[in-house]
């Protein structure tokens, strides 16, 4: 495969929060926006017909009501008077079957419309989910969690909308005013005209309206995500902000975005609130028009009087659905906003790309091989120049060197949490770039110092590293790092639930935890990157012989502080500003007397 | 499987908050803070009704205009007559639109002003709550309330309200109108009613109990979806996006479920709602003509019945939409009002005492703390001094409690028994702020937020400071912190850093919080474990820095390793929930076996039974 120059970068978020956009750009994040809406709504386009021949049904049904009451009134009534009850029943019977019908299809109509909008709102669901897992890493860190999270609640929940509020009104007002206006050109043609006339200042007046919204829908959305984002944050580091006193400055933010917020809302409704009211307002023009220009008609004698009255009813009634199109087109704008934003998260490639055509990896051995890799984060400074370095398969490396040595970067390179800039990384000869990512992580499992618990039980939690695995081997592998003991005194063992962000179990114990997970795992390349750092020593020195047995037959890069648990490494390599400067058996190295030797002294006192 | 958020709240009873009350006394609770936007919305919903009655009228007016005077004009061939009819129906006219801007003009503060109102208080109540509160419930539950919640009452106060009265009222007077009017007829269509009424109520029963479990779900997804970018390291390194996305789609497809069921219910009634009444109008149809053949009743009188049907049939079939949504309105009350309502059982003292200038002398008293009342305690009788100006390195294994009696001298957390005192001061009796001021704390697990690195450091330093001086603390604690690796960031101290830090490296993040919690110049500082993530050679450069600052300062450092406790002047052990020796590093080495236990190095390996008996006390 190619070896990626000129990396793709993620969007950060301060472009991701431009609401001001240049005509282009507009265009542009618009059409994504629709593309993306007629992509969920094209496959469900059969029940979406369904449901609107049940709102035709329906609407149907509805009108027939008056001409019935018409038809009862006109014919039934002088029948009944000569005695003959037939015609009373026939229409009465229609008018039940009618209200039946209305009523049966209007509640079907309910029903087809929900699982359309909840299937549509599952998919994008799904979508978004998996697309911000396949995200890389380095777009997490620039677009923040608060944001993901809020286009994957709150702007969904404006799609929903348009399918909660808007739809059902669309049908039924487009029929209504389609047959109102074909009633009207057939009484009297002319007065269509003028009905045709009117149609150009509500165009001007639609326009006017879909400008001015689509801004302020785009305001609110991002008023919305910070908002969201402001919120996450305050919540998850709550407790640093109540023990460094911000609540006072936290609440004033917060009720500065709120307010932002609020403003946007408000000049949503401000537009909205002209929009419609100028609809009405055209339509009751046009009726003073039409009244006018009929009424002269009759003193010309050119137009009957009945007609007219029929003209008049027939043009205020054409305007009487407006207001529900208006709130249609109102609810499609905003969700067409928070579509555009969810269509630009969708959009952000990931910078770590999977193969097309991934070479399998069926049975690795764990042999990892640096070809000239350089590398350096986005745009900043080189962290590993030009670095080559092999490592045999079942070989355990520890790398140290002061921070910023790029340690993590090695680790995160061959895990494929990035990818370098230059150069390649092999694993079994493979570059890692033709992995695909399920063969990859089976191979290469990473245990970092942030053991992040999710919600749910211990066992869950250690299950993670091999969802399939049994009851018995999630214990044994608990056992194995020496955290059985801890868990079986938990209320409830194995069942116990972590609580959020694993509120009860101190970190050391979180640390073991995740050793366990790693264990289950059971990959052919273990990657420790500063994994001991919470350990006490009692944990430490369980984990040590944990790790002898968790090592023994696979490659291991271990990245630590704690220079006791890099005794145990086969090599060392002593890295700085990404150059290897020492690399060799820890003994050998201690012998040499150079830069490890010195650590090793170092650390000697520090746990003397 | 990977993040399977909880079905159930925390500490959430059988029947959520709320719940046993009427919808009505439910959303009454918002009266405080609608109170001042009522006259607008009462305003608001004249100028509805106003409107109502114009669109009302506008048809009926035109009809009597065109057949009467326009006609008789136009019979005497006088154009002039056309003048004033025009004129009178391009007023309504106006007036219809100008009373629809009215009503969304009225109505648009209120709404907007009340939801910011309520999200403004319940995070203001949210920074209130201890860390507690914050460990039982989960983010994404709080904030679909204070997102999506809220978002529908500020619609439903903007539209759902109003609409429901006006149909309400519409309904009504329809109805009286009808009785009046028509007699026995339009007490068939009143009976007709009935059936209606009591669909609509059992409706609202059930509708409530589905809405909850809806926004409920929608709770627990947000989540999930928190946890999932939260957890992305971990989901990522063990190629778990997969199972993640598995478990993500089960509980999606489960709110699936339950919005088709809400969907189901919302169906039910509104067939009820469109079948039952036209249905009612069929009948009085063929009774009112049959009745009209009779003699009883005039043509005109059953088609004046028949318009004043039509015009009531469009607001009953509103109804149904109106109250889901008012329904809907109520549940996010519900919600609202659970956070809101729970007590904070952390709060300032009624009469707090003031502290004057800080010595910084901290007495533990029989300190036992439990995190629930069922639980067995974490810490069982503590008894510590630690006397102004002194350090003290606190040990203890992993899980015994350190970090939880740390998080009790800035008061994140209350003793359930005993005391905290700070210069003889309970910290009960002392404002939270004033205490905090005093303490400060850098977390084991360095929370940082997504802002400058200058913001971060100076996250515990009054705002009023004078800019030099805030400047100078700033490079001081970075300095002592050896954060120096700032300065080669893009822009230096003013780069943002990601959210919690990420891009940074542990040791990197461990340092800025050190540097945080020097900069805020406390009189007692609390370091849990500052130093793990760093390498020996750091470590060395802090802690040389760090004895200089302590110095004076009252501390208490939580150490795993001697290189750490070499910052204290003594050292307290913590085992089984007590303290069980004080003394010098040395004293509790030479006499102390627990201690040696602890924090003596690996190769010293100690010996084989010992390891055992204190591995069932870890357990314990």
């Amino acid at each position: 495969m190619t070896a990626a120059t000129g990396r793709l970068r993620p969007t950060d978020a301060r472009a991701d929060d431009a609401t001001d956009l240049d005509r282009g750009t507009s265009r542009a994040v618009r059409r994504r926006s629709l593309h993306l809406l007629g992509q969920l709504l094209r496959p469900r386009a059969g029940a979406l017909a369904g449901a609107g021949a049940l709102v035709v049904i329906s609407t149907l049904a509805q009108v027939s009501g008056p001409l019935l009451v018409q038809a009862a009134i006109d014919t039934a009534l002088p029948a009944l008077r000569e005695g003959d009850p037939t015609r009373l029943v026939v229409v009465g019977g229609i008018y039940v079957l009618a209200a039946v019908l209305g009523g049966l299809c209007a509640g079907a109509y309910v029903r087809a419309a929900a699982r359309v909008a909840q299937s549509v709102l599952l998919e994008l669901r799904r979508r978004v989910f998996r697309h911000t897992q396949r995200l890389s890493l380095e777009f997490h860190e620039s677009y923040t969690s608060g944001r993901v999270i809020s286009r994957q609640t709150s702007d969904l929940e404006a799609l929903r909308e348009l399918f909660d509020g808007g739809l059902t009104g669309v049908v039924s007002s487009l029929m209504l005013m389609v047959f109102t206006a074909g009633a009207l050109f057939y009484v009297d043609w002319r007065s269509g005209l003028v009905l045709l006339v009117a149609l150009v200042p509500a165009w001007l007046l639609t326009r006017w309206f879909q400008r001015r919204s689509q801004q302020s829908y785009r305001e609110q959305r991002t008023a919305s995500a910070r908002l969201i984002v402001k919120f996450v944050e305050t919540m998850t580091g709550m407790r640093a902000v109540q023990a460094f006193r911000r609540e006072a400055t936290d609440d004033a933010e917060y009720g500065r975005l709120g307010e932002q917020y609020r403003d946007a809302n408000l000049r949503i409704f401000g537009v909205n609130g002209r929009y419609q009211p100028g609809l009405v307002l055209i339509g009751n023009l046009t009726v003073a028009a039409a009244l006018a220009y009929g009424g002269w008609r009759v003193v010309e004698g050119t137009l009957d009087v009945g007609a007219l009255v029929a003209v008049l009813l027939y043009v205020k009634r054409f305007f009487q659905p407006i207001q529900q199109l208006g709130m249609f087109y109102n609810a499609l704008q905003s969700a067409v906003a928070a579509l555009e934003k969810v269509s630009g998260l969708l959009a952000e490639e990931p910078t770590v790309v999977e193969p097309s055509d991934p070479t399998p990896l069926p049975s690795p051995r764990g042999e990892i091989r640096l070809q000239d890799v350089t590398f350096g984060y986005g745009d900043g400074p080189v962290v590993l120049p030009r670095l080559d370095l092999t490592i045999p398969a079942g070989q355990t490396v520890a790398l140290v060197g002061s921070t910023g040595a790029g340690k993590s970067t090695l680790a995160k390179l061959v895990t494929r949490f990035y990818d370098a800039s230059a150069g390649r990384v092999l694993l079994d000869g493979v570059d890692v770039r033709d992995v695909s990512g399920t063969d990859l992580r089976r191979a290469v499992v990473m245990v970092t110092q942030e053991a992040y618990l999710f919600s749910g039980s211990v066992r869950e939690n250690i299950a993670l590293g091999r969802p399939d695995a049994t009851d018995a081997e999630v214990e044994a592998a608990a056992r194995a790092v020496g955290v059985h003991e801890f868990v079986t005194s938990l209320p409830e063992g194995y069942d116990t639930d972590v609580n959020k962000r694993g509120g009860r179990v101190s970190s050391g114990q979180r640390q073991l935890l995740s050793f366990a997970r790693a264990f289950l795992a059971d990959p052919a390349v273990l990657v420790l990157d500063e994994a001991t750092s919470s350990l006490d020593i009692p944990g430490e020195r369980l984990v040590q012989r944990g790790l002898q047995t968790l090592l023994a037959d696979r490659t291991a890069i271990i990245i630590a502080h704690r220079l006791s648990t890099v005794d145990i490494a086969d090599r060392v390599l002593v890295l700085e500003h990404g150059r290897v400067l020492e690399d060799g058996a820890p003994a050998d190295l201690v012998a040499a007397g150079g830069r490890y030797a010195a650590m090793q002294a170092a650390w000697r006192d520090s746990v003397a | 499987m990977p993040p399977t958020a909880r079905a159930d709240r925390p500490d959430s009873p059988s029947v959520p908050a709320g719940s046993d009350l009427s919808t009505l006394a439910s959303l009454r609770r918002l009266l405080p803070t609608v109170r001042p936007a009522l006259p607008r919305l009462v305003a608001g919903l004249v100028a509805a009704l106003g409107a109502s009655l114009a669109a009302l009228a506008i048809p009926r007016v035109l009809q009597v205009l065109v057949e009467g005077p326009l006609a008789a004009g136009a019979a005497a061939g006088d154009p002039a007559a056309l003048l004033w009819p025009t004129l009178a129906v391009l007023a309504l006219g106006l007036l219809e639109a100008g009373l629809i801007l009215l009503r969304r003009t009225l109505v648009m503060y209120p709404g907007t002003r009340v939801e910011a109102a309520l999200r403004t208080t319940l995070f203001r109540h949210l920074l209130q709550l201890p860390a507690s509160f914050h460990d039982r419930w989960a983010g994404g539950q709080l904030l679909s309330r204070s997102m999506t919640d809220l978002g529908l009452l500020r619609r439903w106060l903007v539209f759902g309200l109003l609409q429901l009265v006006v149909s309400t009222i519409t309904v009504v007077v329809g109805i009286a109108v009808l009785v009046a009017t028509a007699g026995w007829l339009g007490l068939v269509y009143l009976v007709g009613a009935v059936p209606v009424v009591v669909i609509a109520y059992r409706f609202s029963r059930r509708y409530r109990v589905i809405a909850r479990t809806s926004q409920d779900q929608s709770g627990d997804l947000a989540n999930t979806v928190e946890e999932s970018v939260h957890g992305i390291r971990v989901l990522k390194a063990f190629g778990r996006g997969g199972d993640a996305l598995e478990s993500f789609t089960g509980q999606a497809e489960q709110l699936r479920r339950t919005e088709i069921r809400k969907a189901g219910n919302q169906a039910t009634v509104t067939t009820a709602l469109h079948l039952i009444p036209e249905a009612t109008l069929a009948v009085c149809l063929v009774l009112g003509v049959w009745s009209a053949a009779e003699g009883q009743l005039t043509v005109g009188a059953l088609a004046a019945f028949f318009l004043t049907a039509a015009v009531i049939n469009g607001p009953v079939v509103d109804l149904g939409m109106t109250l889901s949504m008012t329904l809907n309105a109520r549940t996010a009350v519900d919600r609202f009002f659970e956070v809101v309502e729970t007590a904070n059982p952390l709060t300032d003292p009624a009469e707090p005492r003031e502290l004057g200038t800080v010595r910084g002398e901290v007495t533990l008293r029989d300190v036992t703390f439990r995190h629930e009342a069922d639980e067995p305690p974490v810490l069982d009788g503590v008894d510590l001094d630690l006397p102004a100006g002194t350090t003290t390195a606190l040990v203890g294994l992993t899980g015994s409690g350190k970090s939880t009696l740390a998080m009790l001298l800035p008061r994140l957390h209350d003793v359930t028994t005993g005391s905290v005192r700070l210069d003889g001061v309970d910290v009960r009796d002392l404002r939270r702020h004033d205490l905090r001021r005093a303490v400060a704390v850098a977390f084991e697990e360095p929370t940082l937020f997504s802002t400058t690195v200058r913001e971060n450091v100076l996250l515990g330093v009054d705002d009023s400071l004078p800019a030099p001086e805030r400047e100078r603390l700033l490079h001081s604690s970075l300095d002592v912190a050896r954060a120096g690796f700032v300065h080669d960031l893009p822009q230096g101290v003013d780069t943002r850093i990601g959210e919690e830090g990420l891009s940074l490296s542990g040791g990197q993040r461990q340092r800025l919080a050190l540097a945080r919690a020097i900069a805020a110049r406390p009189r007692v500082l609390v370091l849990d474990d500052p130093l793990s993530a760093l390498d020996v050679t750091t470590e060395e450069a802090v802690t040389r820095g760090l004895r200089e600052v302590l110095a004076g300062t009252t501390s208490l450092v939580i150490a795993h390793r001697p290189s750490t406790v070499a910052l204290a002047d003594r050292v307290a052990v913590l085992s089984d929930g007590r303290i069980s020796a004080v003394g010098t590093h040395r004293e509790l080495l030479a006499r102390d076996p627990h201690y040696r236990y602890v924090v003596a190095s690996l190769e010293e390996d100690w010996v084989a039974h010992e390891h055992e008996t204190d591995l069932t006390q870890e357990a314990r």
